[in-house]
């Protein structure tokens, strides 16, 4: 797929609650091909920050043009995303990396913690009403449902707190909600640690799992080496940018 | 773009404009080919190639700091095995010289890597002293005239193609390095590589980069940059490809006149990944302006 470098209009850009924002993109080229699970790497001109930063696409509407980012406010360069205003223009490069493989007749179970969720909206509309885990601290966290129930079949949510949802991890909710489902599928990204256990369940229960990596990277196209690692089980020396962001999980854990 | 304006030789290597991608932020060329024309541009500078393939450093590898970033990725490249079998047969379709950038642990090891790429494909070599990001090699050869000397002389025992060998800017005197690695036989000189530096996260009190410190790129750099290929290319005959923050034409018209004969653009590859491009033909456009006929008229002609 060619990368496109565009710049794209803000459409909107606002705050879903005061730490995570909704950003939304007129990039029709980009909208057009982009796949779940892929990201793109964005930058204002003339502002501050120097390097692009890598967004998931949380949702692409071919026939608006638009792509849509959920981001969470980081730093610098997400406060700088922030303070945008509709109409301003921001460049987009994308789409980047390897998504999620869609395989027909998959009953998925798509399992999300924090800001992970967003390429998992996507994802979920592309799938046949996918089963959805997601985790949040509190019950402001969990404000994702809303994103998916258009798409998902069932949404499962714990939270730390216990006040939404089950108490607790996403993955001591995981056994339950496997013996409920016919899965066959499982996508994950969040904290490595959620994808860690989630990984771990599948490969006892033999189910194909793939999980979605973050790493620090410069350039986002494969050639500065920043996020690369050895596949855990092949040994192959893995760019996060370029051959994933989603990976086999055996490759991972 | 006036084609007739802009071509060059440098060092024996012909070229269609004098802009190049520098090694470790241009892969290897066709990275890139979705976002310009990969065989119009000037020269592409592999990624450090070393003897045997290197993993590279653990933790956090790259890290951003005011107008530029840190990197400490430690070489981590196929090696050169892997190199002349998978990598050189898909590069060597594209209508660009290739520059292989080398690192080796020895002196011998220098020139072993130089013979082992004394192939088909293969333009030129540049000889990487001065990485700072790994322990053996690289920037010991860098900071030591008399080693920097006999890499160089290794090298170019081993190999046909033009040596251009890569200066390291953590130094005291970058004159005396420049003039140690020519009389030794470089056929041309490039620098600047990264300075050391690194960045600490205040709030966990660890250094953000895994090895703790790494090589700083950029605009932040491109005075220092400037400086040393101004006082490089007064004190050497053979001529000099200068690099350091180059992020626009301008930038890279302000090398030319300080005495490079032709550029490379590094991290800013990562912000904009057209920028080779670009800047070849911003530089073309000024000349035009100028009323210069060829690009090579503007070398070294800072006024001072
Ligand atoms: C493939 C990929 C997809 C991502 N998708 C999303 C998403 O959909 N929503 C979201 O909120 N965040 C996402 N992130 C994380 C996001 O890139 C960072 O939160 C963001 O770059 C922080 O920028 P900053 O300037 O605000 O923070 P700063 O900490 O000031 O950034 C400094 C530098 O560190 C890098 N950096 C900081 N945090 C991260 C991180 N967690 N991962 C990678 N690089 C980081 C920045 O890019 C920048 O180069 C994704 C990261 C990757 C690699
Ligand atoms: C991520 C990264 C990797 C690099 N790898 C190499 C390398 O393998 N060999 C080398 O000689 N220089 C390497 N460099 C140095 C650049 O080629 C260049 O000399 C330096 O970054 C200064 O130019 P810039 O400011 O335009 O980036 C690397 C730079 C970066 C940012």
């Amino acid at each position: 797929m060619k990368k496109l470098l565009v710049d794209a209009v803000v459409i909107s850009n606002e705050a879903v609650i005061p730490a995570v924002w909704k950003m939304v993109l007129w990039a029709p080229e980009i909208a057009l091909c982009v796949q779940p699970g892929q990201f793109v790497a964005i930058r204002k001109s003339g502002g501050i920050t120097f390097l692009r930063r890598p967004f998931s696409v949380a949702d692409a509407d071919p026939e608006q043009g638009t792509i849509t980012l959920i981001y969470r406010l980081v730093g610098q360069g997400t406060a700088e995303m922030a303070a945008m205003h509709a109409d301003e223009h921001i460049n987009v490069e994308g789409p980047l990396g390897t998504g999620f493989s869609i395989r027909q007749g998959d009953k998925a179970l798509l399992v999300g913690g924090g800001v992970g969720i967003a390429p998992l909206i996507f994802l979920a509309r592309k799938l046949d009403r996918p089963v959805l885990l997601i985790g949040g601290k509190t019950a402001e966290e969990t404000f994702w449902s809303e994103f998916l129930e258009p798409y998902a079949e069932k949404i499962y949510i714990t939270t730390d707190d216990g006040s939404v949802g089950r108490k607790g991890f996403t993955v001591q909710a995981l056994p339950d909600i496997l013996a409920e489902n016919e899965i066959t599928g499982i996508s994950t990204c969040g904290p490595m640690i959620m994808m860690q256990g989630v990984a771990e369940i599948a490969a006892k229960e033999g189910i194909p799992c793939e999980v979605s990596m973050e790493k620090r990277m410069a350039c986002s196209i494969g050639v500065c080496l920043g996020c690369t690692f050895a596949g855990k089980s092949s040994g192959k020396r893995y760019k996060v940018c370029a051959d994933g962001p989603v990976f086999p999980a055996e490759e991972v854990f | 773009m006036d084609k007739k304006r802009m071509a060059l030789e440098f060092a024996g290597i012909k070229m269609k404009t004098p802009v190049m991608g520098a090694s470790g932020t241009f892969g290897f060329g066709l990275e890139y080919a979705d976002f310009m024309d990969i065989n119009g541009i000037g020269a592409i500078i592999s990624k450090g190639i070393t003897p045997k393939p290197r993993p590279g450093n653990a933790g956090v590898r790259v890290a951003e700091t005011p107008a530029g970033m840190l990197n400490s990725i430690g070489l981590e490249n196929p090696g050169v095995e892997a190199f002349k079998t998978t990598i050189l047969p898909k590069i060597k379709t594209i209508d660009t010289p290739l520059i292989v950038n080398i690192s080796a642990g020895s002196a011998e090891e220098y020139g072993e890597l130089a013979a082992e790429l004394d192939v088909d494909g293969v333009a030129a070599l540049e000889v990487n002293i001065s990485c700072p990001n790994v322990r053996e090699g690289g920037i010991v050869f860098g900071t030591k005239p008399e080693a920097a000397a006999s890499v160089t002389r290794n090298v170019k025992l081993h190999t046909s193609k033009p040596v251009i060998v890569k200066l390291s800017p953590n130094v005291t005197d970058i004159t005396c390095m420049a003039k140690a690695v020519e009389d030794a036989g470089a056929d041309a000189i490039s620098l600047i590589n990264t300075i050391t530096g690194m960045a600490i996260d205040i709030e966990s009190w660890q250094p953000l980069l895994g090895n703790i410190t790494g090589g700083l790129s950029g605009p932040a750099i491109k005075p220092v940059a400037l400086r040393m290929v101004w006082q490089t290319a007064r004190a050497v005959k053979v001529p000099v490809l200068g690099l350091g923050g180059i992020s626009c034409w301008q930038d890279a018209v302000e090398f030319l006149l300080a005495g490079a004969s032709t550029v490379a653009v590094g991290a800013y590859n990562f912000v904009n990944p057209r920028a080779v491009e670009e800047i070849a033909e911003g530089i073309d456009a000024y000349l035009a302006r100028k009323g210069i006929s060829q690009v090579s008229e503007l070398v070294g002609q800072i006024k001072v």
